[in-house]
């Protein structure tokens, strides 16, 4: 038997692999397909304060290999997620991970404090890397400063383990996910969305609705891994990876690279049992290793 | 909802552009109803990634249909594929079209315009199981888009035929001549898929009639199954105007629900 749990210090997962915000709505979702405690965590999607429209259709546009969203956060507000979703999470027996928005500082630190008043949350998701909800494609995750600031408010609204979630949108990571630690950020997870844009060439118009939206799946898999790979050769953290991680393989190589846990994403989409198949395929890869604890190979990059 | 990762093609059959697929599917089967649907991945490579959802076109005993229409990559690779074949299907996902018991004895009119006939053959069937008496319209650009017109001449219920080009059946648009036939028969609801345009018209014709009606509506989709909200678009539910997911509020909606495109 393989010993497959993840210790990040604030959190003991069963298996390093977690559903990633966003692509697992809040988790009732999937709970037709499979026994969702197989799973390490899970996100819930994105949560504001109040409920949220979202961003004009189309919302989605395919690329070779990848996806672009810009959802925009539509949800349901985190009053309406304690009441009628999270007392029914509070069952599981996997992580349950809160992913948490803001219009601003305030807004994130009213959204954690509200969600610690909760019981039923493992840790907190700090999603300061959303390329959908300001112009441009904006977000703290950009900027160090913004990003301590940030994860400072959070970190003094709630008690939970905060993750703070990374952007790929910027020039060098590693200085805000320093920024993050800092803070008193207990791990970081990378890469949220790459800012990216589709055209229709007929109507030379926009595919997305909101002109901009973030690529997401295994185009973008080498990206993330080598900002992975940087983070976690700087910080003292736990790093957690994702981007285009679609089976074990990916999943593993995103560990060797440096990170303690995955989530997988867009692979969700594609294949619903995704997840289980690749907790299932970590297991039996360490066992033909003859690996006893997976967190061995974590960062064990030859180079 | 089950993920079938191997539901076997039993058998394939094409008419130039468009295709029909038999699948066995048995979980998915038993619990399919007009209006529902699948997503299937069309290759088990990440190019194209996503899914690709079509319409139940009919469902008997283990076994699910499709009929669908070549517009892109995804439906090409579909028609490639050949009976022994495998391919991932999930579903049945979505809620399907309202099936009343006061719809016994009374005519309902089945709107389709070209690839939008998939869904309404099994809710014709189902209709008619019921003891409804379904009338159904098919209309297409020319007569060859018409593929499924044997198929539905030996169902064993009324069919319509409308081509834009006058090569078969009603020479004019489905719509008209839905609205010639609803104005003298009166049914008593009228259900529609196909085109924005042919059901943009079709609301209204029904609205002046004071006919209630649903609508089968499309949108890309990531997950199909209401988790990423993707497939959002603007719905009146209790008067108020929000993003309800296609995939799990719909595919199937009232018509004073829907606000179309053209508006
Ligand atoms: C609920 C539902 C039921 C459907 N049932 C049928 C059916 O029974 N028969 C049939 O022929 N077609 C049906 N469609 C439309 C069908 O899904 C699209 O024609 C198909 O996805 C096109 O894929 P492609 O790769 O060939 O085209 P591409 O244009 O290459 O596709 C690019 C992307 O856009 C999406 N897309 C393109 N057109 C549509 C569309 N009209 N609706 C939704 N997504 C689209 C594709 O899924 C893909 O993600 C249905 C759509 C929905 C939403
Ligand atoms: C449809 C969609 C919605 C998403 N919503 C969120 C969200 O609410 N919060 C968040 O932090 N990330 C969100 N993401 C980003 C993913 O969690 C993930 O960081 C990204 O998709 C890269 O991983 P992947 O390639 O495995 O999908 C979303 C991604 C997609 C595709
Ligand atoms: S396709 Fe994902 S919510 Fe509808």
């Amino acid at each position: 038997m393989v010993d497959l749990s993840v210790d990040l210090g604030f959190l003991k997962l069963k298996n390093p692999v977690m559903a990633a915000s966003g692509t697992f709505g809040y988790g009732l979702e999937f709970q037709p397909l499979y026994n969702l405690n197989l799973l390490g965590g899970l996100v819930v999607k994105g949560l504001y304060f109040k409920p949220r429209e979202g961003n004009p259709p189309p919302r989605l546009a395919e690329s070779p290999c990848g996806l672009i969203n810009s959802i925009g956060l539509q949800g349901i507000g985190v009053e309406a997620f304690c009441r009628e979703i999270l007392p029914w999470l509070a069952d599981l027996t996997t992580a349950v991970i809160a992913n948490v928005c803001g219009e601003e500082e305030g807004e994130y630190a009213r959204v954690a404090e509200y969600l610690s008043r909760h019981p039923g949350l493992a840790a907190l998701e700090l999603n300061i890397s959303c390329p959908n909800v300001r112009e441009g494609g904006k977000c703290p995750a950009q900027d160090p400063e913004a990003t301590y600031r940030t994860v400072k408010r959070v970190r003094q609204a709630s008690s939970l383990p905060l993750i703070t979630k990374l952007s790929p949108n910027v020039t060098d990571i590693t200085a805000v996910a320093l920024a993050a630690q800092e803070a008193g950020s207990q791990a970081v997870s990378l890469v949220n969305t790459f800012l990216a844009l589709a055209i229709d060439l007929e109507s030379r118009k926009p595919k997305l609705g909101n002109v901009l939206g973030g690529l997401s799946g295994p185009a973008i898999k080498p990206l993330a891994m080598r900002m992975v790979f940087e983070v976690a050769r700087k910080v003292k953290i736990p790093v957690i990876g994702l981007g285009g991680i679609f089976n074990y393989q990916d999943a593993l190589e995103f560990m060797v690279a440096g990170a303690s846990a995955v989530q997988v994403g867009t692979a969700n989409f594609v294949n619903p049992q995704a997840c289980p198949e690749i907790i299932k395929g970590i297991e039996d890869w360490a066992e033909s290793q003859g690996i006893k604890r997976l967190s061995e190979i974590v960062g064990s990059l030859k180079f | 909802m089950f993920q079938d990762k191997n539901a076997r093609i039993i058998k394939t059959e094409s008419w130039g552009n468009y295709f029909l697929l038999r699948l066995a599917a048995a979980e998915i089967a038993q619990k399919s109803k007009p209006g529902q649907f699948l997503m299937i991945r069309v290759s088990p490579g990440l190019n194209p990634l996503l899914r690709r959802p079509l319409s139940i076109h009919d469902c008997s005993g283990s076994e699910v249909e499709i009929f669908f229409q070549v517009t892109g990559k995804g439906t090409e690779l579909l028609s490639q594929k050949k009976p022994g074949d495998h391919l991932d299907v999930l579903g049945p996902c979505g809620g399907g079209f309202s099936l009343l018991p006061e719809f016994k004895d009374k005519e309902i009119f089945c709107v389709g315009g070209g690839r939008g006939l998939a869904p309404l053959y099994f809710l014709a069937r189902e209709l008619q199981t019921a003891g409804a008496r379904p009338v159904v319209f098919y209309g297409g650009q020319t007569l060859s888009d018409l593929p499924l017109k044997k198929r539905l001449d030996e169902a064993g219920w009324e069919t319509n035929f409308s081509t834009d080009d006058g090569s078969f059946g009603f020479h004019g648009l489905v719509t008209q001549l839905a609205e010639k036939e609803l104005m003298k028969r009166k049914p008593s609801f009228l259900f529609g898929c196909g085109p924005e345009a042919m059901m943009t018209r079709l609301a209204e014709i029904c609205q002046q009639a004071v006919l209630p009606a649903e609508f089968s509506l499309e949108s890309i989709m990531g997950c199909g199954l209401g988790a990423c909200w993707g497939c959002s678009r603007k719905i009146k539910k209790n008067g108020e105007i929000k993003y309800l997911r296609i995939c799990q509020d719909g595919p199937v909606f009232p018509a004073e629900e829907i606000i179309w495109s053209g508006d």
